[in-house]
């Protein structure tokens, strides 16, 4: 138990501590990378908790894609945070004030969360134990029967979003060259070479 | 527990990583020479023959003048970022090598979400190569770093719909597992390679472009970005870089054996055969992918960038997917899917 401890104390404290430094630090690069480094731990925590698949989806997800986009994007636009603070006390009592209600708002919600009782009481599949069912095929089960509509919207979301950023950042530039491979591919020596006799001093 | 069984059970796992440790790297040492070798073969050369016995300990030499020259640290690169990169990169394609089972049980750690964590720790490698690029701060580096973010980010998409199909027909994430559940009694012909074809493929052309390896080195890329994201850097820094690229296309071969060929299996399903150590024909698979990648890189010429972009989600990522469909809609429609049996 005493090594359970140690290690959820050392995920913890390295998660918040990254997280401060996700808002401290002057870089923008360094912060994404503190920011990774608190999804790490996150994930880390998750593994302490039997949550296996959370973990290692978070990972996947937000470390390996998400957080290299992001990356990405810190990195090729100049960031001065110096010039971003300036008017800080200017905007310090709206920000304050947006940030004090939203933290009413998750504390109402998380305050007021049960587990729905239509799930706990009659079950569409039985809960299963970790014991006998890896997590990765509860949560299948799971969101696969009981949540499937929500799963599926979810996704349908997460469509729209996409298709709605690439019409939002598609734009037809007339005149590039493109390659077409499949007009390439159909090349063969007949269509692309030409063999001609040069007469002496003429040219062709 | 008591703190005795807890000391010896992290003695256990040290003793066992080390041993991991020190036989992967002795078998890249001789990879990384087969690889120059086959280059050398295609080409026409003799390839390294002057260090040892046919230059078999080339590797060793390369490794004794990687560490005795002096590290260069570019004056304005930040230099906590710039050490880390390389130090990152390799440990992280060492640390797949965790889950990844040589024989049957012989894994250092055998957990339920294997391919995932070989999924996640090879995903989180692009950050070796994104922070080596920008904390160089030089445009060579930095543009090395950004093809190789997008490439491997692209090529991460098939690569995950191609295990994708291998899970539907195994059922389980468990790395051993999956390579039971291609023990049908076939021998060669009931491994995931036949009915998968396409994927595997698909699996072999991505394993290259994850690991940016000829013909999709575009972030290394010397005949235009010199060397890419590793201009900057020389002695360990380079040797770490080079070392994780070079375990990271090992875990590619390692993982293409688990999820196509077998993993420990004997092809030929009787008796002299079987008889052979499981671990021999786990090398033995790997090697002859390793083999494969090295032919490529000897055979083919590096892509452009926009056909990399176009190959990754234009062809793959469609046929992947469409691959998904069907492999799902043929194990739902036989009953043959795992759970159904």
């Amino acid at each position: 138990m005493t090594v359970t401890a140690a290690f959820f104390y050392l995920f913890a404290t390295i998660t918040v501590a990254s997280g401060f430094m996700v808002i401290a630090s002057r870089n923008p690069v360094q912060a994404v990378l503190f920011l990774i480094l608190a999804f790490v731990n996150a994930a880390g925590l998750f593994l302490m908790m039997g949550a296996e698949f959370l973990a290692m989806i978070l990972v996947i997800v937000y470390v390996g894609a998400v957080a290299v986009l992001f990356l990405f994007v810190v990195m090729m636009l100049d960031v001065d945070f110096a010039e971003l603070r300036q008017g800080f006390l200017q905007y310090l009592p709206v920000g304050g004030l947006i940030g004090a209600v939203f933290l009413l708002e998750l504390i109402l919600v998380i305050g007021a969360y049960v587990v729905d009782p239509g799930l706990v009481r009659s079950p569409a599949v039985a809960i299963p134990s970790p014991q006998v069912m890896t997590n990765t095929e509860a949560l299948g089960q799971v969101l696969y029967t009981r949540y499937f509509y929500f799963f599926q919207a979810a996704g349908l979301i997460l469509l729209v979003a996409m298709i709605g950023a690439i019409v939002l950042t598609l734009r037809e530039r007339v005149g590039v060259r493109r390659q077409d491979i499949s007009k390439q591919n159909a090349r063969t020596q007949e269509t692309a070479v030409e063999v001609r006799k040069v007469p002496f001093r003429q040219g062709v | 527990m008591e703190l005795g069984d807890i000391l010896l059970a992290v003695a256990i796992m040290l003793g066992k990583s080390l041993l991991m440790l020190v036989a992967l790297l002795i078998f890249i040492a001789y990879a990384l020479y087969a690889d120059r070798k086959v280059w050398a073969a295609v080409q026409l050369r003799r390839g390294p023959n002057v260090v040892g016995p046919w230059g078999l300990l080339q590797s060793f030499a390369d490794l004794l003048k990687f560490v005795l020259k002096e590290p260069v640290i570019p004056a304005s690169a930040n230099k906590g970022m710039f050490l880390l990169a390389p130090l990152l990169m390799c440990t992280l394609s060492l640390a797949a090598w965790a889950v990844i089972p040589l024989n049957a049980g012989w894994a250092i750690a055998d957990i339920n979400v294997g391919i995932l964590y070989i999924f996640a720790i090879s995903s989180l490698g692009v950050y070796g190569v994104i922070m080596g690029g920008w904390a160089s701060n030089s445009k060579y580096p930095f543009l090395g770093a950004l093809r190789s973010a997008a490439q491997m980010v692209s090529y991460e998409v098939s690569i995950g719909f191609v295990i994708v199909t291998v899970l539907m027909c195994a059922g389980t994430l468990n790395l051993s597992a999956i390579v039971e559940a291609q023990n049908t009694g076939l021998g060669i012909l009931g491994w995931y390679w036949l009915p998968l074809f396409p994927m595997f493929v698909v699996f072999f052309i991505s394993a290259m472009a994850e690991t940016n390896r000829p013909p999709f080195d575009l972030p290394e890329a010397e005949s235009e970005l010199v060397a890419g994201y590793m201009v900057e850097y020389s002695s360990t820094p380079y040797l770490l870089f080079m070392l994780g690229e070079y375990v990271a296309i090992m875990t590619m071969c390692a993982l293409g054996t688990i999820l196509f060929l077998g993993g420990w299996l004997s092809p030929i399903p009787f008796a002299p055969f079987t008889w052979i150590p499981g671990v021999i024909w786990f090398v033995l698979k790997a090697s002859f992918l390793f083999l494969l990648i090295a032919m490529v890189k000897a055979l083919v010429p590096r892509y452009r960038y926009d056909q990399l972009m176009r190959l990754g989600w234009k062809v793959f990522l469609p046929l992947s997917l469409a691959m998904v469909v069907i492999v799902a809609g043929v194990l739902m429609l036989t009953g043959t899917a795992p759970g159904m049996r």
